[in-house]
């Protein structure tokens, strides 16, 4: 199991879940009702809606958004650097730890 | 005053399930008008995902959202459904003999005996960006879409986005506006190539102000805008704009559906699992938008709810009349309706 850590947009709240390799961090959020992930199409990069930013520390390891995702990124609020679509990241041994930081909103 | 159109079924929601249902009310002989938000019928099949494979539908292994909703166009064809499309219901209310009166917000008016609701997450609507106060100007200065360019005239517009209808508004604008500035969060641009290709010749020749960006702030006052604070990679500025325009894609509100007297539970409207009713008899609702113990929001729960809501539909418009349960592969009066020949 690799873990994952969701960090509330105010640093107050942190949620800690185990999550399956080849599962998403959008799919994991879901499952363990982290707030602030809404994921309105349920995974198909189609909405910007389960938007991260990953924590520094990590954005190397999980590396860039593909085009498709940085296309849909635009429709996301407040994009930094470190933006992702958590529905795009797929968990594998190298993320076990990942900090990834939900925003203040997602729509 | 518009006419009235007179039908047996108005179906709120041209979306997979909405759809099906044209085809289970039509082998009972019920005309149905769709009416959608969106400007082609499909719903979040054809607007969120066309190009994505769903694999649960019975039968297809794999079939893109686009195609789904091809097939069922295809499929409902002999009952030659009437949509309306680009329209919102705005209201619904229930008339002394008990058939009800939809309204749209382009005036038109239906009498039905019987309402489908189908419609999904609830309605599109534009996504509006988290800018402090950004409400008090929407309306007057800030718009989501442009219903008339001469409100746009001599203008500073700022147009917000980097996808089609920003690029496209964009080139459509320039020429009335007194000056246009573009904003995108990053160079690169998800609209079609000679849309961009214009806009950089424009930006070049000095029509277009581009600015890499995000909107933080809004100044102006009583509604009235006057500028827009930007912040980009080196910091914020101010830019003026008199009127500006965000395109940050659609997101689903549930819109009027709350206002119709339905009972709801958690943005959801109750239904019971026979008849697929709700609160008010002769409303039905079908499909991601209703709630029952158990319910999974699945294309083929929609279907299936369908054709059950169908059987107490029928009841109501042909009250009396015996129902015969026949099915497809058997009944020459139903290959009839399907135009078998």
């Amino acid at each position: 199991m690799t873990k994952i850590t969701f960090v509330s947009f105010d640093g107050t709240t942190r949620t800690e879940v185990d999550a399956e390799n080849g599962s998403t961090v959008m799919e994991n959020a879901i499952r363990n009702a982290v707030p602030g992930i809404d994921a309105e199409c349920g995974g198909a990069c189609a909405c910007a809606t389960c938007h991260v930013y990953v924590d520094e520390e990590w954005t190397e390891a999980v590396g860039d958004p593909a085009p498709m995702e940085e296309d849909m990124l635009d429709f996301a609020y407040d994009v930094r650097p470190t933006s992702r679509l958590s529905c795009q990241i797929k968990v594998k041994d190298e993320l076990d730890g990942l900090v990834v930081h939900v925003p203040e909103r997602q729509s | 005053m518009s006419e009235i159109i007179r039908t047996d079924v108005v179906i709120i929601g041209a979306g997979p399930v909405g759809l099906f249902a044209v085809f289970e009310l039509g082998l009972y002989d019920l005309k149905c008008h769709l009416i959608d938000i969106l400007d082609r019928p499909g719903g979040q099949c054809a607007e969120l995902y066309p190009e994505k494979p769903i694999y649960d539908i019975p039968a297809w292994p794999e079939i893109s959202g686009q195609a789904l909703v091809d097939r069922l166009m295809e499929q409902i064809k002999p009952f030659s459904p009437q949509f309306h499309l680009n329209r919102m219901v705005t209201k619904l209310e229930r008339q002394a003999d008990g058939s009800f009166r939809v309204e749209t917000d382009e005036g038109e008016i239906f009498e039905t005996k019987v309402v489908v609701i189908a419609a999904g997450g609830g309605s599109f609507q534009p996504k509006r960006p988290p800018v402090p106060g950004i409400e008090a100007y929407e309306g007057t200065s800030v718009f989501y879409s442009v219903r008339r360019m001469e409100a746009f005239r001599d203008q500073d517009v700022m147009i917000v986005g980097g996808g089609d209808s920003a690029l496209d508004w964009a080139l459509n604008l320039q020429p009335v506006v007194r000056t246009l500035t573009l904003v995108h969060r990053r160079a690169e641009f998800r609209a079609a190539p000679d849309s961009v290709k214009k806009m950089f010749e424009l930006v070049d020749s000095g029509g277009i102000r581009f600015e890499l960006g995000q909107v933080t702030g809004l100044k102006g006052e009583n509604g009235s805008l006057a500028g827009v604070t930007l912040k980009s990679s080196d910091g914020e500025k101010e830019l003026p704009a008199t009127r500006m325009l965000p395109f940050f894609g659609l997101t689903m509100k549930l819109g009027p559906v709350a206002d119709w007297g339905l009972n709801l539970h958690e943005n959801l409207i109750p239904v019971d699992t026979e008849k697929f009713e709700t609160s008010e008899p002769g409303i039905f609702a079908i499909g991601d938008i209703n709630w029952y113990p158990g319910k999974l929001k699945l294309i083929l729960s929609g279907f299936h709810e369908a054709a059950l809501m169908t059987q107490a539909a029928k009841r109501i418009v042909n009250p009396g009349e015996r129902i015969v349960f026949q099915y497809t592969t058997s009944s020459t009066s139903l290959q009839k309706k399907l135009g078998v020949q």
